[in-house]
């Protein structure tokens, strides 16, 4: 890792961090804002003012509700970003122990972990999340956690490569040599050294994460109403999109916008924090 | 039949078989059994034992799984609640909708990102590089579902070129054919293939680039063949192998994303069968078209692994083990 001197440094000078890091921060910034404030109650409906176009009492127009657009895109916000946060969360608190376990014991362990971890890998995503949906029915909770276990395997195998170089590295035979046992090794040397990687694939994940919640909610095994929802307000805008072509673009757009700006934080961060990868990727 | 194959078709077999065992037990492990989920909260005592008699569910789940297993690959199928026919009837009427498109898709993105990728590679860090690098990164940003609504608006409700969805068939005698049906997978197949050629641009200019500073390019210059030759006869060959991997998994990626597609343009596909079946709580339809569908992608996968034998010689001895 780097002191927090040369990371501000390099940082700053790196265009798609700071573009992708000021688009997340934008989008964070407004899932608190809506917390405690957005232009109107998301659950107000207003009839007879459905369908309405920007204005000055709502900038982005209503939905066939009566909705303000804005208010919902706002508030919409935050249930990305759960999903993102939650998410990235099974995918780092199941999947890095797996793949440092597999790196630190090596042997039938790793064989065992490793090709779950690819058993796991061959079955598609989004068909696991439907049958969970199927079954379990349609919900947040349940698209939350079919997202987070695909995500498990991705950091089992991150983790693992990247450990496993750490531990062919000297300092961790001088380590074990000083009779240190693998976990205080892990923890010492190991976890500190991967971190950076880790994070660059967490806002990666996080991006994957949106896009397939919002997929979900589109589809209506996702985020269920009253709760508002870019996937949601999607499907919703589809059925009017004759009268009111605009309100299937501002939730897209919502979605893309986080997804470039997690995109672009990740690229930058990967090549501020470890210039050898960014060496790799740009070549 | 040589090692590597024997080998490849093993773990292949193991695989296929470690994804029914857990699709099967997913559904065993539902909270209440099958015939609640299927009949729902307000089903009465009698059609809840009628339905577990009609599912099976007296029996142990081992004989179960032998029955669904035997018949899946024999093609006697269980039958649907919802429509009343075998599942395998349904599943291969779908996927006249569902593999074409996929295919049309797989080929769009194989045509552009090869043709881009290699573009990118010979500007690298040019003009047309960056320009291309920075339309990929806008592409993989953009949800696929959202880019299929935008193509809709644009050519659907702006242009009118084409309707807003459908399929007529395939049949002339249905008011459909060939033309019309390749005319209504066009825009599906578009929004399904601009994502997968952001990632597989990326892939093939990157693989490109590594190529071109191997020795044997090198080599290959030095003894006076000219740039092109060296680029369609060892570069591309050689820069394949990360191509192919990449095109394995995203092929994946396309079959299971046309369930979102589908439901866009409102294409009677596999995707559309799967989503009506959640809705009807047609489980066995569900369970059915997952074991397709994850059996599928293991197919895929299996053909790269082979693919990557005969492309590059090297990797039987290695990936034997």
């Amino acid at each position: 890792m780097l002191d927090k001197g040369t990371f501000r440094r390099r940082a700053l000078r790196h265009p798609s961090l700071v573009a992708g890091g000021a688009m997340v921060l934008l989008m964070v910034m407004s899932a608190v804002l809506s917390l405690f404030w957005s232009p109107y109650p998301v659950g107000d409906i207003d009839i007879p003012n459905k369908l309405a176009s920007p204005s000055a009492a709502h900038w982005l127009g209503t939905d066939s509700l009566g909705r303000d657009i804005g208010s919902l895109l706002l508030v919409g916000s935050q249930n990305s970003l759960l999903v993102g946060f939650i998410a990235v969360g099974i995918g780092l608190g199941v999947g890095v122990p797996l793949g440092l376990l597999a790196s630190a014991r090596r042997g039938w362990v790793e064989e065992v972990i490793m090709r779950t971890a690819d058993f796991t890998f061959a079955f598609p995503a989004l068909l696991s999340a439907i049958m969970l949906t199927a079954i379990y029915g349609p919900g947040l909770v349940v698209s939350i956690v079919a997202i987070g276990i695909f995500n498990i395997p991705v950091f089992a195998r991150i983790s693992r490569g990247a450990a496993n170089a750490v531990w062919a590295r000297d300092y961790t035979a001088a380590a074990r040599a000083a009779g240190q046992g693998p976990l205080a090794i892990t923890l010492a040397h190991v976890l500190p050294n991967i971190a950076s990687v880790l994070i660059v694939q967490s806002t990666i994940q996080f991006a994957i994460a949106i896009l397939a919640e919002a997929a979900l909610s589109y589809l209506g095994l996702g985020t269920q109403p009253p709760q508002p929802s870019w996937g949601r307000m999607l499907n919703e805008a589809q059925s009017q999109m004759f009268q009111a072509p605009m309100l299937a673009v501002y939730p897209g757009a919502a979605i893309a916008l986080a997804v470039l700006g997690l995109n672009l934080l990740g690229d930058g961060l990967r090549d501020v924090l470890d210039p050898r990868l960014a060496r790799q990727r740009s070549a | 039949m040589p090692l590597f194959v024997l080998t490849r078709l093993l773990s292949f077999v193991l695989t296929l078989l470690a994804t029914s065992v857990v699709v099967f037990a997913v559904l065993e492990l539902l909270p209440g059994n099958a015939a609640q989920v299927i009949l729902g909260e307000t089903a009465t005592p009698e059609s809840i034992a009628a339905m577990e008699d009609k599912l099976g569910l007296n029996q142990p789940a081992a004989s179960r799984y032998l029955s669904w297993m035997g018949g899946m690959l024999q093609g006697q199928t269980g039958q649907s609640i919802s429509y009343d026919t075998p599942t395998a009837h349904l599943m291969a009427e779908r996927m006249q909708v569902t593999l074409p498109l996929a295919v049309m898709a797989m080929g769009l993105t194989v045509a552009l990102s090869l043709a881009l990728g290699l573009y990118a590679a010979s500007q690298q860090n040019k003009a047309g590089d960056v320009g291309v690098m920075t339309l990929s990164q806008l592409g993989l940003a953009l949800p696929n579902f959202w880019l299929a609504i935008l193509l809709i608006l644009l050519f659907a409700v702006h242009l009118e070129w084409v309707s807003a969805g459908g399929f007529p068939g395939w049949s002339e005698d249905d008011g459909g054919g060939i033309w019309q049906g390749i005319k209504a997978l066009l825009l599906p197949a578009m929004a399904l293939a601009a994502v997968q050629t952001a990632i597989l641009t990326r892939v093939t200019r990157s693989a490109v680039l590594d190529t071109l500073r191997e020795d044997f390019v090198r080599t290959a210059r030095a003894k006076g063949l000219s740039r092109r030759q060296v680029l369609w006869g060892h570069v591309l060959r050689n820069a394949m192998i990360p191509v192919l991997t990449v095109m394995g998994l995203q092929f994946g990626n396309l079959i299971t994303s046309a369930i979102v597609i589908e439901n866009v343009f409102v294409l009677p596909g596999i995707g559309r069968l799967i989503f009506q079946a959640i809705a009807n709580r047609d489980l066995i339809v569900v369970r059915d078209v997952v074991m397709l569908l994850a059996a599928l992608v293991i197919l895929i996968n299996f053909f790269i692994d082979l693919l990557y034998a005969w492309i590059d010689p090297r990797l039987k001895a290695g990936h034997a083990g």
